[in-house]
């Protein structure tokens, strides 16, 4: 065969399904098949190496003095006692990193450590590394702080009625960070043809991830200049970032992040964090290894968790449950940093489209600053809130209408292959499908509305909802024009393969889910292929493990490296074995002919005829998702290459008299496009069903509203894993899960995201379960015992029976959102952009 | 640094002798880690509320958090280290990457000396008696139910059956 016909050779790699969706079960040898996770040995054998497990020569141990004041200019600091303290190697103040860092480039205002100013107790003030860490703590406690302080802002009403003192001097004004104000279509004539509109109000309480592994970070400036961190992060690249952006003038290129395994993140490892840069400093300054492992009361502090919503939302619909347009409000208390939050206030309101058609939609956010630990992403980012308020609302307005909740959910649903209000590009779509499985499955038709009593004299209810997610943001965080994912491959003579990318393992698989489409392609053992993730020197940019993104761009960009090496290798084996190229198959670590299987070599010695043939093989592979539709300003959040579906019953059994209620069974159906791997998947969506009903019932980051020497704080009232309650194995109840399949063409071989989606129904389904065990309605997550008592009393006293947010005008915050962003809907014959948008200027944008 | 207040004490870990000087105050999974390097063993709150520390001390299981290493002078402490017979894994650990049963493997190492106990003095657990042996190890990642079906799947297992998965648990119903 000569190389002019090589050349022309038929790629495996197809135009209109470049990601192989339509791949047949049966063609598949590695994608779907319940193998173990690549890392699965040495998680069971305690051998994964968490940041706190590393050490090094001549480590110092860096510990933080955090403020005791909620809002206050520091007057002076006086750290000389801690210099002379016994075993004490350096200290650093806010002063020795001036330069202000954050997640997001409109939202830099973060110190490593606090500059002049602290805006929340716990807000880091003096850093001190030592030999031992208990001599770092005893430094720390005789560090000396002055503080002058301010009125502290407690709460979204707080925010919104004082202008003075502003916690940061940028934002909308006052103590607004972000205001939105987007309508899509005619919400006039969407109400107009309402048969029936309803108005509620519902609040959802801020939570936080609590992941097992506390935050912890290992720093070492090395004596070539040359920095290097080992970070419990779930976005390498973004540390390594802001690491350049403060560090200045060290280049980027002299600093090295390694992301270890995370011990579960769920979000709250998402940011550059404070202690990370400062442990970095701290190395630079004492050319020792600094390490700095958070105590668990820190990572509440840390927090970056679920934002405290309070939502007001008014619903057209016409007598058979269609929706005809939806007026939605949001008020996320943002605690006292930027973090996420511009996109966290953009996710309250863009996938409202994307579970159900709604034709006219109208959505008003605003983000406030408050003297608390800063609010972030965290599982289902800021898409969780709007999710409960709205699933409880379809709830009652089917009751109003005396239709079925899941017929009429059933009636509203997206189409597939289209474009919602907000121009958001919904694929596949399997809701259909996922409502179907729960109400079979749960008997949802003969069972609810019964209220039939259990043994112990509780009352039965079954509630349902429903959800979508997003399998990564179609934007990165930074405005570029990169890749959001790179691979590369090395293949070498011992046959083995090896995978570099970027991407951060947190648990969820995303190491093996590389090593599954590599071994697929290439036809080898995916246990056997060697995976190389999260180290900036070392591997490409991946943007991290957010968003549900790692399956779907990791995993194209391994299918384009992976499908390009297959390539060279078949080139080789096709001179060697003289067989066409495009006959050739790679399956079992062989290469053989389809016509002849039993004409084939060794994929090793496929490899080594490959590199005879070419020299070296090395393959990159890289995935930037679909350009979106949307071109109206705050289009840029909500756009994926795909969503999730998912739909869930829950049984509770709820106490009549008490209001205490158990849920001892769920029906979980997710839309997962393909599961990649069987048993990985349902642990993730298991996973989810856990942390929804920890959410539902229970969790919650509350505050005590105190008074400290004459200043108000917010100290959080239960830092502690015991105290802050989650559920035990006791309270898990049994879970019956459906797969759903409905391939997606921008995923590869057709996968969708599993890791959030199935959280989202899960709280609204328990407030739905409740009413219909006992009647009342809990407008209030967590919905606990206390919330449904106090609806009870309120329905045995003739009132409303319902615990929730005020009604009134005053159940949300007064603030002026100005004129809407006019956006006409696809169906109306618009383009994208919004018609009354000022045309922005070029380097305003940028 | 020399610390006259230290104590040279020897354990016996995982069967074997290891002599060591600490602070009389330090706990167990002080010690553990930060002197043996035996790392497997994990802090999650270090108030004995989240079961991450968990390790035997003659075959019980205690919350190294809370157990002063003096105390367990002169007796056999098992790790997770421990649990595998060279490269052999452990029954429990075999069905736990099975399952998936480990996620982020944070909770993990606690969870299979929590596990290991119970089998060894109840060969065919219920899921109640599972759940009951495992109340006091959180997991933030699997919600719990692919544990109970590993422990289960390797209960089994050491019973001698020839139990796989079941298909509910792999693929859904």
């Amino acid at each position: 065969m000569g190389l002019d016909e090589q050349k022309t050779a038929p790629s495996v790699v197809r135009a209109d399904a470049p990601w192989r969706h339509d791949a047949k079960k049966d063609e598949l040898r590695v994608i779907g098949k319940p193998i173990r996770k690549i890392d699965a040995r040495s998680k069971v054998a305690g051998l994964t190496k968490f940041a706190d497990d590393l050490k090094l020569p001549r480590m110092l141990h860096m510990k933080l003095l955090r403020s005791t004041a909620a809002h206050a200019v520091i007057k002076h600091i006086d750290v000389s006692k801690a210099k002379s303290m016994p075993g004490v190697k350096g200290v650093l103040t806010g002063q020795d990193m001036p330069i202000p860092f954050g997640i997001l480039p409109v939202s830099q205002d973060e110190h490593a450590l606090c500059l002049d100013t602290v805006r929340f107790v716990g807000d880091p003030v003096v850093a001190i590394a030592a030999m031992e860490e208990e001599q770092a703590w005893d430094a720390c406690r005789a560090v000396e702080v002055e503080y002058q302080t301010l009125q502290t802002i407690g709460s979204s009403h707080e925010a919104a009625a004082t202008d003075e003192p502003r916690l940061h001097d940028y934002g909308v004004r006052g103590n607004i960070h972000r205001l939105e104000n987007l309508e899509f279509g005619d919400l006039k004539d969407g109400f107009a043809r309402a048969d029936h509109i309803r108005e509620d109000t519902v609040f959802f309480e801020g939570n936080t991830h609590l992941p097992m592994e506390q935050h912890a970070t290992l720093a070492h400036f090395d004596k070539d200049g040359k920095l290097t961190i080992w970070s419990s992060t779930q976005t390498p690249h973004y540390l390594h970032r802001a690491l350049a952006r403060v560090l200045h003038p060290l280049p980027a290129h002299h600093i090295r992040v390694i992301a270890c395994p995370n011990g579960g993140g769920f979000g709250g490892k998402s940011d550059p964090f404070n202690h990370e840069i400062a442990a970095a400093k701290m190395s630079m300054l004492t050319g020792r290894p600094v390490k700095i492992a958070l105590t668990r009361e820190e990572v509440f502090w840390c927090h970056r968790g679920r934002h405290p919503v309070l939502m007001r939302s008014k619903m057209g619909v016409t007598k058979t449950g269609r929706i005809t347009a939806l007026d939605f409000e949001s008020y996320l208390d943002g605690g006292a940093y930027g973090s996420y939050g511009t996109a966290s206030t953009f996710y309250t309101g863009a996938l409202q489209t994307v579970t159900y058609a709604v034709e006219n939609y109208h959505f008003r956010g605003v983000r406030f600053f408050t003297c608390k630990a800063p609010c972030g992403p965290k599982r289902g980012h800021g898409t969780v809130q709007p999710r409960f308020a709205i699933e409880v609302q379809l709830d009652k307005v089917a009751c109003d209408l005396g239709l079925d909740p899941a017929e009429m959910r059933k009636q509203n649903l997206a189409p597939r292959e289209s474009l919602t209000a907000n121009f958001l590009r919904i694929g596949s779509m399997g809701l259909g499908a996922c409502i179907d499985k729960v109400v079979e499955g749960s008997g949802w038709k003969a069972r609810r509305g019964k209220q039939e009593r259990t043994k112990d004299g509780r009352i039965r209810g079954l509630g349902l909802a429903c959800s979508s997610y997003l399998s990564g943001a179609g934007l990165p965080i930074y405005w570029n024009g990169l890749p959001h994912s790179g691979v590369q491959l090395k293949l070498d003579r011992s046959g083995l393969v090896t995978v570099f990318c970027g991407s951060t393992d947190i648990g969820q698989g995303s190491d093996s889910v590389l090593s599954w489409i590599v071994g697929e392609v290439l036809g080898v053992d995916p246990l056997g292929i060697r995976v190389v993730t999260s180290d900036t020197d070392l591997t490409p940019v991946d943007l991290g493990s957010y968003s549900s993104r790692v399956t779907v761009m990791t995993g194209n960009a391994a299918m384009q490296a992976a499908e390009r090496a297959r390539d060279i290798v078949a080139r080789g084996a096709a001179e060697h074995l003289q067989v066409p190229v495009n006959r050739l198959v790679f399956a079992d670590a062989r290469v053989f002919d389809s016509e002849n299987p039993d004409k084939g070599i060794s994929f090793q010695d496929a490899v080594i005829a490959a590199e005879a043939r070419c020299g070296t093989i090395g393959t990159v592979g890289s995935y930037t998702p679909p350009k979106t539709a949307a071109k109206f300003r705050g289009g840029g959040v909500g756009p994926s290459p795909s969503y999730s579906y998912s739909a869930c019953v829950v049984e509770v059994e709820v106490d009549p008299d008490t209001g205490i209620y158990r849920v001892p069974k769920v029906w979980m159906a997710h839309d997962i496009g393909r599961a990649l791997n069987a048993a990985v998947a349902m642990g993730q969506i298991e996973g989810s069903v856990y942390m929804g009903l920890g959410e539902a019932m229970m969790e919650e980051m509350a505050y005590r509203d105190r008074s400290h020497k004459g200043h108000r704080v917010f100290v959080h009232k239960i830092p502690s894993l015991l105290e802050y309650k989650s559920p035990s194995t006791m309270e898990m109840p049994e879970v019956v899960t459906y797969v759903v399949e409905d391939p997606d063409k921008n995923g590869p071989f057709g996968a969708k995201e599993v890791g959030q989606g199935p959280l989202l129904p899960i709280m609204p389904a328990v407030a739905n379960a409740v009413f219909d065990a006992v009647g009342v309605r809990v407008d209030e997550n967590p919905i606990s015992f206390e919330k449904v008592f106090a609806a009870l009393l309120a329905k045995k006293e003739g009132k409303d029976a319902r615990f929730g947010p005020s009604l009134g005008k005053d159940g949300v915050p007064q603030v002026d959102f100005g004129d809407s962003l006019k956006v006409k809907t696809p169906w109306q014959g618009g383009d994208g952009t919004a018609w009354n948008e000022p045309k922005r200027d070029k380097k305003a944008a940028k | 640094m020399s610390d006259p207040d230290k104590v040279l004490a020897t354990f016996v870990v995982n069967g074997e002798p290891h002599q060591c000087a600490f602070a009389p105050h330090k706990t167990l999974l002080e010690v553990l880690r930060e002197e043996l390097d035996l790392c497997g063993t994990k802090h999650g709150c270090e108030l004995g509320e989240c079961g991450a520390c968990t390790v035997q001390v003659d075959d019980v299981p205690v919350l190294s958090c809370l157990y002063l290493a003096l105390d367990a002078v002169g007796k056999q402490v098992r790790t997770v280290e421990g649990l595998a017979n060279g490269p052999t894994l452990h029954p429990l650990q075999d069905a736990f990457a099975d399952l998936g049963a480990a996620q982020c493997g944070y909770c993990t190492p606690g969870v299979l000396m929590t596990a290991e106990a119970l089998l060894r003095d109840n060969r065919c657990p219920s899921r109640d008696e599972v759940k009951q042996c495992l109340a006091g190890n959180l997991c933030r990642c699997t919600g719990y139910l692919k544990i109970f079906e590993a422990v289960e799947l390797a209960a089994a297992r050491m019973r001698g059956e020839d139990k796989q998965p079941s298909k509910e648990s792999i693929y859904g119903s």
